[in-house]
């Protein structure tokens, strides 16, 4: 590994002033990803900030929602009462994700931060557009078996990684960020870029600018939410493909809908398509089948990954099927 | 003859890898021991990049000083600097559970972490679990229900173990083995892991620590 200067700083002001100006600087939260890629010579950072100490890692109700502090253990999270009461999708995302002693370690912001597993990336041995811009894409004609099928471009079809995300994204999550200019909100939505022409821009955050807080707002359809995830052994595993879904239901029509999908999308993929689909439609497969079909219209295979489709699609029902049925 | 010629290759590709196995091996203890790479990739932006710097550890109830660089992991400073070598270097990569360790009182993988991010913890090893000559619960659990075959694993299962029942989340077997997916057992001795932490977590014995 190469090596590195550190700092650990209590405050945030301290901790933006001190990365902000070296473009060689990086916070350092659970460290479960940055560690591993730098083990791996796929990040080099020259200074690291440690931000464990800021005071930031609450979970508590604000403007009749939650807010998240960005050094909350995924762990914490997931078994937070109001997490698992308000928001069940988040808690069963979290819970799906990692190992135990990850998550112990893993933060809220690291986790929307964590980069792609794709195996070229990973490997310095390659190229790869999103390490190295304008070197190539080795995964669009190599073994593509976990990429993406919508989303992607020539220039990378990397998936992304997280399933806390992927909830995040149906529950109309807010990220809250503090810059050297001053705070912002971001709705996450909007948070992770497409690959497009440039696959190592992966957020719109600038360099520098630090996540705080991750805000769930009130609505009538978070408590009503389920995530599924499919994957190649039952636990410890990246998804394969995996949904998470909210329904609002009245009288047996569903009257708002939150449907987005992980281990399929270049970001976390939320299907606005398919929500319109289900909305003023009665509980029902047929139902479900469209939307299903709907998420995934527009989706492009590789060579190995064709199967993304239709596993996608039934994933998309059986956890409607399973939103449709709770209490 | 052409047996001979494939047994020699298979040789030389053999002493060549064990010898590159034995630098990299005495490359990482180098380092692990703060010493200086014959060409250290210094950087002109960040001159004191790998300086050493003194940090203190807490370990099994033991204040250790130790002068070490900010880039050595909690795993490598307890096995290279402390002699704790009962967490084990598995993957690396935190995907295997060997190395995991208590950082007060919550499992964590310690090699995906920097020993000088745990200045102000209470870190516990699986040396650290027993009191004097009895067993910690969990300890005495695996003995008793043979929770493992060739034993790489189990420092890191027991401690995660251990880790699970400070958690309080775990009832069903089904939860026991969800709860435990984080520690990988080549041998597949999981049955008898499940039935040593579950008897631990039915009361049978106190695992708290």
């Amino acid at each position: 590994m190469q090596p590195f200067s550190y700092k650990k700083v209590g405050q945030a002001d301290n901790a933006v002033a001190l990365v902000a100006p070296d473009t060689q600087a990086s916070y350092l939260a659970g460290g479960t990803s940055l560690i591993d890629l730098m083990k791996l010579n796929v990040q080099t950072p020259q200074q690291l900030i440690d931000i464990n100490p800021l005071p930031l890692s609450k979970i508590e109700m604000h403007a009749n929602g939650v807010r998240i502090g960005t050094m909350a253990r995924n762990s914490d999270v997931a078994y937070d009462g109001l997490i698992r009461e308000r928001y069940p999708a988040l808690s069963e995302a979290l819970l799906s994700g990692a190992s135990p002693q990850l998550r112990n370690m893993a933060s809220v912001g690291g986790n929307l931060l964590q980069r792609t597993r794709c195996y070229y990336f990973r490997d310095t041995a390659f190229p790869c557009n999103k390490r190295v811009p304008g070197s190539g894409c080795p995964a669009i004609e190599g073994y593509n078996r976990i990429h993406a099928i919508l989303g992607g471009s020539d220039r990378c079809i990397a998936t992304h990684p997280s399933d806390m995300a992927v909830a995040m994204v149906a529950l109309d999550a807010v990220v809250q960020t503090q810059g050297p200019n001053g705070g912002r909100s971001i709705p996450l939505v909007d948070f992770h870029l497409l690959p497009g022409n440039t696959p190592e821009r992966e957020t719109v955050l600038q360099h520098g600018e630090l996540i705080i807080a991750v805000d769930l707002p009130a609505s009538n359809f978070a408590k009503r939410s389920h995530y599924l995830k499919v994957r190649d052994r039952a636990s410890y595993a990246f998804a394969m493909a995996s949904v998470a879904a909210a329904l609002d239901i009245q009288n047996g029509i569903i009257r708002t809908a939150r449907l987005a999908m992980g281990g399929v999308g270049t970001k976390p993929w939320r299907a606005y398509g398919a929500e319109k689909l289900l909305e003023n439609q009665p509980v029902n497969q047929a139902t479900f089948q469209a939307a299903a079909n709907a998420a995934i219209s527009g989706a492009k295979p590789q060579k190995y990954n064709g199967f993304k489709i239709e596993l996608a699609k039934r994933t998309i029902v059986r956890a409607l099927t399973t939103v449709g049925e709770m209490a | 003859m052409r047996l001979r010629f494939r047994r020699r290759r298979f040789g030389q590709i053999a002493i060549a890898s064990t010898l590159g196995t034995i630098l990299e091996s005495v490359r990482s203890q180098a380092l692990a021991q703060g010493m200086s790479q014959s060409h250290p990739p210094v950087s002109a932006q960040s001159p004191d990049c790998s300086s050493v710097v003194d940090v203190k550890l807490h370990v099994n109830g033991v204040e250790h000083a130790l002068k070490i660089e900010p880039r050595v992991t909690l795993l490598d400073v307890l096995r290279e600097r402390l002699n704790l070598t009962g967490s084990k270097k598995g993957c690396d990569h935190g995907q295997c559970g060997a190395c995991t360790v208590l950082i007060d009182g919550r499992r964590v993988n310690s090699c995906l972490t920097f020993a000088i991010m745990h200045t102000d913890a209470a870190i516990t090893t699986i040396e650290g679990l027993a009191q004097g000559d009895t067993l910690h619960p969990m300890q005495a659990a695996f003995l008793a229900h043979d929770g493992f075959q060739c034993g790489y694993c189990t420092p890191g299962q027991i401690c995660s173990a251990v880790g699970l029942v400070n958690e309080g989340h775990a009832k069903s077997d089904a939860e026991i083995r969800e709860q435990m997916s984080g520690n990988i057992c080549r041998c597949g001795a999981y049955p008898n892991i499940v039935a040593a932490v579950r008897d631990v977590l039915e009361g049978k014995q106190d695992a708290a620590i």
